[in-house]
C-alpha cells in the first residue's frame, strides 16, 4: 500500500550516538514548547501565580513582618519568591511525566530506536526554560514593587544562575515523583504536600528568628532557606539569616550548590533507572 | 533473510509478584504473515507483546526478531519494529501531523523525510483534513488510525498490534481491518493480539490460543476449528417433544455425549461432517417420534475452539488484565 520507500539519505542512523541524543532532546523539547504555544495558560504557575504571590505577600503580610537587622520587606521577599517559584514547577514536571506514562507515549518512545536518556532530559530542559520565564517575571514584578540589585551585575547573574541550578535539581525530583505515581491527580497532591512545608518552613517569606526554637534548625537546613539567603546576599538585599550562626546561613552559595548537585546526583540516575525498568 | 522467522520465542517467562503472566510461551511467526494471539484478558497477550517489543525484560526464555535477540540486541530490534498499543500513544496537544513528524524524527528519519512520510500516511489513513488539529479533538477511531500511522512511519518490518479494535464502534473496526489487510499486502509481518474471535478469524493466517501465559493450541483458523470436532448440529424441538428422547436418537451421530434436560428445546450436538447428514438425522428423529421445528448444521467457530480448549468463554476475566497492565 505504500509506494514511497525510505532511502539511506532519509535516515539519521549514521550520526554519532551523542548527536542522536542531542537531536532527540531537541525534537522532544520542541514538543513541550509547542504545547506551551498552543496552551499558554500552562505557564500560569510561572507567570500569574508568582505575580499574585509577590503582590499578596508584599502588601498583605509585608507590613506585619519585621526584618531583624532592618530593611524593606519588599526587597527581602524577592529572594524567597525566586526559590519558591522555581522549585514549585517540579509538581508540574511530575504531572507531565505521569501523563506521558498514562497515555502510553513513554511506551512508544521506549519501542523506538531513539536515545533512552533523551525523553527525561528533554522534559527537564523544557521545564528549565519555563523556570527562566518565572525568574524574569519575578524580577520584573520585584522591580515594580521597589526591589533593586545593589551589588552589581556579576553577583546578580550568579544569583539567577544559582536559582536556576536549584530549580533544575528540583525538576529531576519532579521526574522521579512522576515516574513513581500513578495518576496526574496524585502527582499534584503529593507535590503540594511536599512543597508547602518545604517553602514555608524556611526563610523564604519570614525570618528564621521569629520561629519557635525547635523549628529553627529545620528552617536553617532547608535548601529553600539557603537559596533565599544566597540570593539576598548576592543582590545586596536585607538578609537577616546572616545573623544566624548555622553553616548553611553562613555559606549560602556553597549550600545551594551542595544541595542542588546532591539532588541531581540522586534524582537524575534514579529517574533514568525508573525510566528503564518501570512498567506502568 | 527470507528464511529467518520474523518472530521466534522460546519458553518466555514473566512474573508479576506471584502472578505468572507468561509461563513458557513458544511462538514462531513467518515473515509476511499475520499471526493472531488469541486469548481472554489476563492470558498474557499484552505481556508477550511488551517482551517482544523490547519494553519488558523476560524472567526466562529468549526471543528473536528477524534473528536479533530482544534483550542483547534491543537497539537493533527497535529499528525494525512498530508498536501500536491498546491506548493511542500520542501527544494530545500536538496536531496529528506534528505527532507523526515527531515520531518519525525519533525513528531516525531526517526532518524532511519525516514530514514527507507524515503527509503520505495522513493521506493513506484519511486524516489529511484533520492533520492540523490537536489530537485531543479526534474521535476514538481517528486516534487509533493516527496511532497506527505513527507506528508505520519508519517502515517497520514487524508490526505489533495490541488489541487494535478494542473499544471501537463496528464501523471503525471494519475500517481498521481493511487497513490491516492492506498492510499485509505490503509485506509487513503482523503480530496481532485480540480477544475477539471473529477478528482473529478474519485477519490472521495462523493463530495461537493463549491461556495462563502459554500457547495451548496453534494452527490456521481452519485447523483449530477442525480440532474441536468438525461440525455442530443445532436442533430446535417442537413443543412437547422430549429432549432426552431426541438425544438418544442422535447418539449414533454425536462425537461427544449429549445429555439435555427434560423440557430443553434447543440441542447443540457436535458431529462429524458427512454427506446426507441432515437427512439421516431427520429420519432418526422421526423414527423416535420427535418433532423438530428447525435443524441447522454449522462449522465449529473459534468460539467453540476457545470454549473447548480453555473451559471458559473468550471474554471473561476482564479485571485480571487490568491488574496485569498496571502491575
Amino acid at each position: 500500500m505504500t509506494t514511497a520507500t525510505l532511502s539511506p539519505a532519509d535516515l539519521t542512523s549514521a550520526r554519532s550516538p551523542f548527536l542522536q541524543f542531542l537531536g532527540d532532546v531537541w525534537v522532544l523539547t520542541r514538543r513541550s514548547l509547542a504545547r506551551i504555544r498552543r496552551e499558554p495558560e500552562t505557564l500560569s504557575d510561572v507567570t500569574i501565580q508568582p505575580v499574585l504571590f509577590v503582590l499578596m505577600f508584599a502588601y498583605v503580610f509585608g507590613g506585619s513582618i519585621g526584618i531583624p537587622g532592618g530593611g524593606s520587606y519588599h526587597s527581602y521577599l524577592i529572594g524567597g519568591m525566586l526559590g519558591m517559584t522555581l522549585a514549585q514547577t517540579a509538581p508540574g514536571t511530575a504531572v507531565a511525566v505521569v501523563s506521558d506514562m498514562e497515555t502510553g507515549l513513554i511506551d512508544r518512545f521506549r519501542s523506538l530506536p531513539m536515545s533512552r536518556a533523551a525523553v527525561l532530559t528533554a522534559r527537564t530542559f523544557a521545564d528549565l526554560l519555563t523556570q527562566v520565564i518565572g525568574a524574569v517575571v519575578i524580577a520584573c514584578v520585584g522591580l515594580a514593587i521597589g526591589w533593586r540589585i545593589h551589588n552589581g551585575f556579576g553577583p546578580a547573574v550568579e544569583a539567577f544562575a544559582l536559582a536556576l541550578l536549584f530549580g533544575y535539581a528540583f525538576t529531576w525530583a519532579g521526574v522521579c515523583l512522576g515516574m513513581t505515581l500513578r495518576s496526574a491527580e496524585t502527582a499534584q497532591q503529593v507535590g503540594f504536600i511536599i512543597f508547602l512545608p518545604l517553602t514555608f518552613i524556611s526563610c523564604a517569606f519570614v525570618p528564621i528568628q521569629g520561629m519557635p526554637g525547635w523549628l529553627q534548625p529545620i528552617a536553617e537546613w532547608n535548601p529553600m532557606s539557603s537559596l533565599a539567603t544566597a540570593c539576598r546576599e548576592l543582590f545586596g538585599n536585607p538578609n537577616p539569616a546572616a545573623l544566624v550562626q548555622a553553616w548553611p546561613e553562613q555559606h549560602p552559595e556553597l549550600a545551594v550548590i551542595c544541595w542542588s548537585v546532591g539532588m541531581l546526583l540522586v534524582f537524575a540516575p534514579l529517574a533514568t533507572h525508573l525510566y528503564r525498568t518501570k512498567v506502568h | 533473510m527470507g528464511d529467518t522467522a520474523a518472530i521466534e520465542a522460546e519458553g518466555l517467562v514473566k512474573h508479576y509478584g506471584k502472578t505468572k503472566a507468561l509461563d513458557g510461551l513458544d511462538l514462531t511467526v513467518s515473515q509476511g504473515t499475520v499471526y493472531g494471539l488469541l486469548g481472554p484478558n489476563g492470558a498474557g497477550k499484552t505481556t508477550a507483546v511488551r517482551v517482544l517489543a523490547t519494553l519488558l525484560r523476560p524472567d526466562g526464555g529468549h526471543a528473536r526478531l528477524l534473528g536479533h535477540d530482544v534483550i542483547t540486541e534491543a537497539a537493533t530490534v527497535r529499528r525494525t519494529i512498530g508498536l501500536t498499543g491498546q491506548y493511542a500513544a500520542l501527544d494530545e496537544y500536538l496536531t496529528g501531523r506534528a505527532n507523526l513528524i515527531m515520531i518519525g524524527e525519533l525513528s531516525r528519519l531526517t526532518r524532511q523525510a519525516a514530514k514527507r512520510r507524515a503527509d503520505e500516511l495522513l493521506e493513506q489513513f484519511d486524516l489529511t483534513d484533520a492533520a492540523s488539529r490537536a489530537v485531543k479533538t479526534y474521535s476514538g477511531g481517528m486516534r487509533r488510525r493516527l496511532d497506527l500511522a505513527a507506528s508505520l512511519i519508519g517502515h517497520p518490518a514487524v508490526l505489533f498490534l495490541d488489541e487494535p479494535t478494542t473499544g471501537l464502534d463496528p464501523n471503525a473496526r471494519v475500517l481498521m481491518w481493511d487497513i490491516v489487510r492492506q498492510l499485509v499486502a505490503d509485506g509487513t509481518t503482523l503480530l496481532l493480539t485480540t480477544q475477539y474471535l471473529d477478528e482473529a478469524d478474519h485477519l490472521a493466517s495462523r493463530i495461537a490460543v493463549i491461556d495462563g501465559g502459554k500457547a495451548i493450541a496453534e494452527g490456521t483458523p481452519a485447523e483449530l476449528k477442525a480440532s474441536v470436532g468438525g461440525q455442530r448440529l443445532l436442533i430446535t424441538l417442537a413443543e412437547g417433544s422430549s429432549a432426552p428422547a431426541a438425544a438418544a436418537a442422535l447418539r449414533p451421530f454425536a462425537t461427544a455425549p449429549v445429555s439435555p434436560n427434560e423440557g430443553d428445546q434447543l440441542l447443540d450436538v457436535p458431529v462429524t461432517a458427512a454427506d446426507g447428514l441432515a437427512t439421516e438425522v431427520v429420519r432418526a428423529l422421526d423414527a423416535a417420534g420427535v418433532k423438530v421445528n428447525d435443524i441447522a448444521v454449522r462449522g465449529a467457530s473459534l468460539d467453540d475452539v476457545f470454549l473447548t480448549l480453555t473451559g471458559h468463554a473468550a471474554e471473561e476475566s476482564r479485571e485480571q488484565e487490568k491488574e496485569e497492565v498496571t502491575a
